[in-house]
């Protein structure tokens, strides 16, 4: 496996942040701005520039015992500044399976 | 990179030359496959060992009637994901019935001395230090085989006849 | 059943504690992901979207109840409370943390189960004929042949780390369950004239981005000659299958590559050199392996019993006897099919509860014992006839008395984007929509067999290839866009199916169903042709003008 910074020259096309999975239980994580991880979105540090997304990516992938599989995901950000994902894969990431689970049927 | 070898880590006596390397006076070396088949009579000449460092995507049967002479086959794994060597050692050792050392080089990690141990080597140049320190304990962790290899350890399926053979006794 | 005995219990367990071992030097950072992403998926452990996901082999399809009751007590304890059977005899959990996956796989472990390469690049779990053993007209138990090839593969030192994934699955019925031509390597149990057992071995098949149906590599192989012959196909497979491109590292490509006649003539030099060796397996081994099935002690029962009799005035119980229940091989006996697909329902998907109660059932109507089947439905191999009015009403209680087995809504298909880190479209939400069109079952009835297959990605786990209708979900400018096709088949006259036409988007893949069994409906020549047969006679042209001709 190669890491993901050399994987291809990084391009984001708006604010995007970093996320992965956390190594102990797996669950969806998001870089923050103060080092570190956390399970909200509201919390993600937002990248503009690829500059910005490469150093915040390289951090992320630096803590390898912390979160697996970091990468960049792109994000809207609504009027009020509110951070939603920025695509279907990430929505669903983010709220979950979009079909009743069985146990809750 | 610690060298395991008869389960202890040891110094390596064998010197890596590379193609181009001028050959030492005397010494033990490993040399990589290429130059050792051009050069096959004048290394074999010299005084010390030789062993031949062989990829994993060169047929092993082309060293075969150099098998007597060598000292030592070093086989490699460019990532541990890659598991050509294990076929190439399996035809050495079971095949080609050689019986020098037999080395696993490359990305070797602990989680594989037991399948390399099976395939018939008996030489390992460990990645990490820990993984090298803990190679007697991890060799031992399974004592339940169910493949036959050249490594001579007994199958479950002939355990469980040799148990059948001794209850018939018994009863 | 298969009884493991002290070898295999020690095998399991001295691999779950290898793995536990691997977790903790994992969470201490003495691991890498990198090092030990292949050491979890040799264990069945995946990352998808959400969580980890935990695979479990349930070798050639065979549960005993107390089994199928730690699968349950898995799902209630480490992960969300359901489980998801695939089509390759495997339950998977979606929710499972690793730091506790050692712990489940012990509790698994103390009823002989295991998640052994149940992923990763090494041979997988062996599959069989869910009805094995009780099919009428088999030739012979094909699992006893399958217990023997699981643990010649099982840890594997030469071939743990093949250029890619390994599938065997085996048959010894006319009509295959197995799905052996879609397969690395399909093994169909024959005789030879002397009346000795051995195998027609067809290899290279498989489906993903570049779909082959397997072929015949060899005609007869001797059953003590099987493990040396499936050693040599792998010897050629390790050394010269390509490690340089992931999408064509499969057997399937090699033997495409190198032809057929000459991948033969590779493997027939490496079996003379090895076919005399241990690996030569003498009537005594397979006896002891034989041994160690034990068989129900069935009564002598009518073939048409009251309580079957007076149950036909149910026309409830009737639509479900005539779907679900089978023939066996034993006069008085049925092999009870449980779909999985309920109306509106991922398909495959069983909750704890479901599990434990189906436990029940089957310790009471099965001799303790339950199969599942790649069409992601389980079966009770063994229930007299005389049960099946209580055990129906018992499965209807549960919710698992869907009389839709082989029918429109008996849909295979993969986690897709709701789960999996790979899938590009969803796959689950399109197979519930389908369960509501179709709901009706008269009308799924007049349909007949169908089977629709929903992949949510080139990578096919939904086998859309083999579909009669098949779904594969596709992402194109960020919006999930699905690819028909039509005319795939899985069984002894596998086939790939041919596309009809332009993707179309999420919420049209329903009408376009729709318009597909409608076009069938009005062109076939009477109502026994099934849907299938009408595609063979017309091909795929009339069912493109129909999809298209308003789109």
């Amino acid at each position: 496996m190669t890491s993901p910074l050399e994987q291809k020259k990084i391009r984001i096309a708006g604010p995007s942040v970093v996320t992965a999975n956390r190594t102990w239980d797996g669950i969806v994580v998001y870089r923050t701005a103060a080092n570190s991880w956390s399970a909200e979105l509201s919390e993600a540090a937002i990248v503009r520039n690829s500059d910005e997304a490469k150093a915040l990516l390289a951090e992320a992938v630096a803590d390898d015992v912390g979160a697996i599989g970091p990468y960049i995901a792109p994000v809207q950000i609504g009027d009020d500044g509110k951070v939603q994902p920025g695509n279907l894969r990430e929505q669903i990431r983010r709220t979950g399976v979009t079909i009743g689970q069985p146990a809750q049927v | 990179m610690p060298l395991v070898n008869g389960g202890k880590i040891t110094d390596d006596r064998f010197v890596k030359l590379a193609v181009d390397t001028p050959l030492p006076e005397g010494g033990d070396i490993l040399v990589p496959a290429e130059r050792f088949l051009g050069e096959a009579e004048g290394l074999l000449k010299r005084a010390g060992k030789v062993g031949v460092i062989w990829p994993n995507n060169r047929d092993i049967a082309e060293l075969v009637p150099y098998l007597g002479q060598i000292a030592a086959v070093a086989l490699v794994f460019p990532t541990f994901r890659d598991g050509r060597a294990y076929s190439q050692a399996r035809l050495l050792r079971e095949r080609y019935n050689y019986r020098g050392e037999l080395r696993a080089t490359g990305q070797v990690l602990r989680d594989q001395f037991v399948f390399m141990l099976r395939a018939g080597f008996d030489a390992f140049e460990v990645k990490k230090q820990a993984d090298a320190e803990a190679f007697m304990q991890t060799a031992k962790r399974y004592s339940v085989f169910y493949q036959p290899t050249g490594d001579g350890r007994i199958t479950a399926l002939h355990r469980r006849m040799q148990l059948r053979h001794s209850e018939g006794v018994g009863t | 059943m298969y009884a493991y005995d002290e070898i295999d219990r020690t095998l399991v367990n001295e691999r779950v504690s290898e793995f536990r071992d691997q977790v903790k030097r994992r969470l201490s950072g003495e691991l890498t992901e990198d090092e030990f992403k292949i050491l979890r998926l040799q264990n069945g452990v995946y990352l998808q979207l959400h969580a980890y996901m935990f695979r479990v082999a349930i070798p050639y399809g065979t549960l005993a109840t107390n089994q199928m009751r730690a699968l349950a007590h898995v799902a209630r304890k480490y992960d969300r409370g359901y489980g998801h059977f695939t089509t390759r005899q495997n339950i998977q959990f979606n929710w499972i943390k690793l730091a506790e996956l050692p712990d489940a796989l012990e509790d698994l472990a103390k009823v002989g189960i295991h998640a052994m390469q149940t992923s990763g690049n090494n041979m997988r779990n062996v599959t069989s004929d869910q009805w094995a053993g009780v099919a009428p007209g088999e030739i012979e138990d094909p699992r006893i042949w399958s217990e023997l090839i699981r643990q010649h593969t099982t840890l594997h030192p030469e071939f743990s780390f093949l250029p890619r994934k390994f599938k065997i699955a085996i048959t010894a019925s006319d009509h295959d369950r197995a799905a052996i031509k879609i397969h690395d390597i399909g093994l169909r149990l024959i005789k030879n004239e002397k009346g000795e057992t051995g195998f027609e071995v067809l290899v290279g098949g498989g489906l993903g981005r570049t779909p082959f149906i397997a072929k015949t590599i060899k005609h007869f192989v001797h059953g003590r000659d099987i493990l040396s012959y499936i050693e040599a196909i792998l010897r050629v497979y390790n050394q010269y299958g390509r490690r340089d491109n992931i999408y064509k590292a499969r057997i399937k490509i090699l033997v495409h590559e190198l032809g057929i006649e000459k991948f033969s003539r590779e493997v027939e030099d490496e079996w003379q050199h090895i076919r005399n060796s241990s690996l030569q397996i003498d009537e005594e081994v397979i006896e002891d392996i034989r041994s160690r099935f034990t068989y129900p002690v069935y009564e002598k029962l009518p073939h048409m019993p009251d309580e079957l009799r007076q149950a036909a005035a149910d026309p409830d119980f009737e639509a479900w006897r005539k779907n679900s229940v089978a023939p066996h091989k034993v006069q008085g006996y049925s092999i009870v099919t449980i779909s999985l697909k309920p109306t509106g329902g991922p398909p495959g998907d069983a909750t704890a509860e479901q599990m434990d109660a189906l436990a029940d059932l089957a310790d009471k109507y099965s001799f303790g014992e339950i199969r599942v089947g790649h069409e992601q439905n389980l079966a009770l191999p063994h229930v007299a006839k005389r049960d099946l009015p209580a055990l129906w009403k018992a499965l209807d209680k549960l919710g698992l008395a869907t009389p839709n087995v082989n029918l429109i809504t008996d849909i295979i298909a993969c986690p897709g984007l709701d789960y999996c880190s790979l899938a590009n479209a969803r796959s689950i939400p399109i197979a519930q929509e389908l369960t509501r069109r179709f709901a009706n079952h008269e009308l799924a009835n007049l349909i007949g067999r169908l089977h629709i297959n929903i992949s949510g990605c080139i990578n096919a786990c939904g086998h859309h290839h083999v579909g009669h209708i098949g779904i594969l979900g596709v992402e194109k400018n960020g919006e999930e866009v699905y690819q028909i096709t039509i005319g795939g088949r899985a069984d002894e006259n596998a086939a790939l199916g041919t596309l009809i036409g332009p993707g179309v988007k999420f919420d049209e893949v329903a009408d376009v169903v729709e318009d597909i069994v409608e076009a069938y409906l009005a062109l076939r020549e009477r109502p026994e042709e099934l849907f299938m047969d009408t595609v063979k006679r017309l091909g795929v042209e009339p069912f493109k003008e129909r999809v298209y001709a308003t789109r």
